[in-house]
């Protein structure tokens, strides 16, 4: 009964349809399923088969985002029961993400997002234009493991070296990692982050290489 | 709505026609082949043995013009309709006969050999993009007496495609026929197929080239008449080179095309009236430094597109020889010609637009250019695809919930058509960001497309095939083989 719910459960990922995936999580629940399995055997299987296909090509954003909503429903479901019955949902790390102060960009931070939450991390998406002190704010709130920064402009990217500078001043364990158009190599290794990704698939390895996972 | 171009007006198509009908009259054109003569004579051609030229009035012309079907439809080898030959619906083929190959490592155009032919096959197999194959190049290990037909040969072995073919002699095309007849989809089991039923769904359709200026060969008429006979679509490939064969104004080129064309679909069609005939071309502009006939020239594409009007305007199918370049090697001249010209023919509505994957005038083939010209004919049919309204409200229904966020691509709409409005190209486009193109090799367009072609080689299989076809097939290959003095036939890779 439950291999079956599970491998419909992955098909609702791929089908990217959260409605589904909501309804099924709920079914879980109702049967008596442990939710964190419905998460680890039913779900993530399907998040990380469209990981796959998008990382060669055969499968495309809109794939990879609506597979994203579709995990981020099941789980909104399964996370309130699994809190009630004191398990927590192991998560792989937290992360504070947002775009840096004076940018507006938002598309691949959300993405970067999605992919994270999908994977298993626990993300806090602050939006764009977000100050310094917002950031550093929310990382302490949460006790976060990663800040994520996203910088679409050459004139913003500043901003990154700024929050970086903060976390050293301030004495914080959270590691920082970055991205956007105009990051490069040469960038990071100048303000010393301890992360950087071309797209948001690479984000996950490298948030899960910094939870040395 | 189908995106259009149309270089010429209805007056000037008028005038175009009017003057190809003089042309037949004077100085009429020159027929090398008695029985295509005798049959012009007796419809009440004026026939000048003596010089082999015949005068064809304008009324013997407009009745053989009359009985040409409008549309035809190939089939591939399981008897299903593929291409529509006809209106303004557009397919691509490799471009066929070149000579030699582009070795994708040292660049050099070395001379064409069987498993060279059956590389650019199954690559034009594994391609969507391609509707149709051809016998892209002569094999040179061959003796050239069976060459057209053991060219046709290998395509029916690897390929389901329909088949742009040609003969080089009368006494081939009869065997290329036969060949094909194996796999006409039959009623009985024990003929395996007949002239009759590949009559009736046609899998070639058959080339055949007038001389420029004004003259049809001993072999091109022959052929005209043998096809017509058969029921086999033939396709007239007319070849004005604007400035030496031909007149040097576009227009002029286009008149002596109708004039070539008009009088081959008049032999055609008093050979056997109804039987399917293509009002195409390769015609080119001479080119003035060189000597030499560009194909990926823009006045080269404009020809195409202009005598393709003309045909249209008749209710004729139509072909043409775009989607090829000059270059030597497959470089950024090689790109912009090919897709150039490709996009012509495809906005212009031609049936068939022969000529991917050709450079070097015609003359040397490169399954890694096919691989780079099928993204430029997947373009193209997006093109032509046009704008289309694919939502109840063209936007406003999409914004709901948007709330001036970039959020489209969470929206089921998006997932649903993204992949209709846009063509969705391999990866030999490369749309990736800079450190994502320096991360995986740096490589420029012919690089990808050498990993692209010898993907498309791993992933290639034979389509199914009735063993007795197949068999048939084969025998007929190696007794035709033997007789030219080839007592084995080469190895397919």
């Amino acid at each position: 009964m439950s291999q079956e719910l599970f491998k419909e459960m992955a098909q609702s990922i791929l089908d990217g349809d959260d409605e589904v995936s909501a309804e099924l999580a709920q079914k879980a629940l109702d049967g008596g399923i442990d939710p964190l399995a419905a998460i680890t055997d039913g779900f993530m299987p399907g998040v990380n088969e469209v990981g796959d296909n998008f990382a060669c090509g055969d499968a495309f954003l809109p794939e990879l985002v609506m597979a994203g909503e579709a995990m981020k429903a099941a789980i909104a479901v399964l996370e309130p029961a699994m809190m009630a019955s004191g398990v927590s949902r192991q998560v792989l790390g937290k992360v504070v993400l947002a775009t840096v102060e004076g940018d507006i960009h938002e598309i691949g931070k959300t993405l970067v997002g999605t992919m994270l939450t999908s994977s298993g991390f626990k993300v806090y998406d602050m939006g764009v234009d977000v100050p310094t002190a917002d950031l550093i704010a929310k990382a302490e709130e949460v006790g976060a493991d990663i800040i994520g920064l996203s910088a679409l402009l050459t004139t913003t990217m500043i901003k990154q070296k700024e929050v970086i500078d903060e976390v050293a001043k301030r004495g914080l364990k959270v590691m920082v990692m970055v991205g956007g158009a105009p990051v490069t190599k040469e960038w990071v290794q100048r303000i010393e982050a301890d992360g950087y990704s071309e797209d948001a698939i690479g984000a996950v390895s490298v948030a899960k290489e910094l939870m040395g996972l | 709505m189908q995106p259009k171009i149309e270089l010429l007006t209805e007056d000037l198509i008028d005038r175009i026609l009017d003057e190809a009908f003089q042309l037949l009259m004077k100085p009429g054109i020159k027929v090398q082949y008695a029985e295509a003569r005798e049959l012009l004579g007796s419809a009440g051609c004026e026939v000048d043995e003596a010089n082999e030229v015949v005068k064809i009035p304008e009324s013997v012309a407009k009745k053989a013009l009359e009985t040409v079907p409008s549309q035809f439809i190939l089939y591939d080898r399981e008897g299903n309709p593929k291409i529509t030959y006809g209106g303004d619906h557009v397919h691509f083929d490799p471009g066929s006969s070149g000579v030699s190959i582009l070795d994708p490592e040292t660049l050099e155009h070395k001379p064409a050999y069987t498993p060279d032919l059956v590389r650019i096959i199954k690559v034009a197999e594994m391609l969507p993009q391609y509707d149709a194959q051809s016998t892209a190049v002569v094999c040179n290990e061959v003796p050239k007496e069976i060459g057209d037909f053991y060219r046709l040969y290998l395509v029916l072995l690897h390929s389901n495609k329909p088949i742009v073919t040609g003969a080089f002699s009368n006494d081939t095309l009869q065997t290329m026929i036969d060949m094909l007849a194996i796999f006409a989809p039959s009623t009985s089991l024990r003929t395996g197929g007949s002239r009759e039923a590949l009559a009736e769904k046609p899998q070639a359709v058959f080339d055949v080239c007038p001389s420029p200026p004004l003259i049809w060969s001993k072999f091109g008429a022959g052929n005209l008449i043998e096809l017509a006979r058969a029921g086999v679509p033939s396709e007239m490939v007319s070849m004005p080179l604007a400035g030496a064969a031909a007149p040097v104004t576009l227009l002029g080129s286009v008149v002596q095309h109708a004039a070539e064309c008009i009088s081959g679909i008049t032999i055609h069609q008093l050979a056997r009236a109804g039987s399917p005939i293509v009002w195409g071309g390769a015609p080119a502009i001479f080119d003035m430094r060189k000597g030499s006939t560009p194909m990926g020239a823009i006045e080269t594409a404009m020809i195409d597109a202009s005598y393709a009007q003309v045909g249209k305007s008749l209710n004729i199918p139509t072909h043409c020889y775009l989607g090829a370049t000059e270059s030597k090697i497959v470089d950024a001249q090689a790109g912009m010609e090919s897709g150039m010209s490709a996009l012509v023919g495809a906005l212009a509505g031609v049936n068939m637009i022969s000529g991917a994957g050709m450079l070097d005038f015609l003359a040397c083939h490169s399954p890694e250019k096919l691989t780079i010209d099928a993204e430029a004919i997947g373009m193209a049919k997006r093109m032509l695809e046009g704008v289309q309204v694919r939502t109840e409200t063209l936007a406003t229904a999409m914004f709901e919930g948007i709330n001036f966020k970039g959020d489209f691509l969470k929206q089921r709409i998006t997932r649903e058509l993204f992949s209709k409005e846009q063509y969705l190209p391999s990866d030999i486009i490369d749309r990736d960001s800079i450190r994502g193109w320096q991360a995986s090799g740096r490589m420029d367009t012919f690089a990808r497309a050498k990993i692209r072609t010898k993907k498309l080689l791993d992933e290639y299989q034979r389509p199914q095939m009735d063993p007795a076809k197949e068999k048939a097939l084969v025998s007929m290959m190696e007794g035709l083989a033997k007789e030219a003095g080839m007592n084995t036939l080469p190895a397919l890779e």
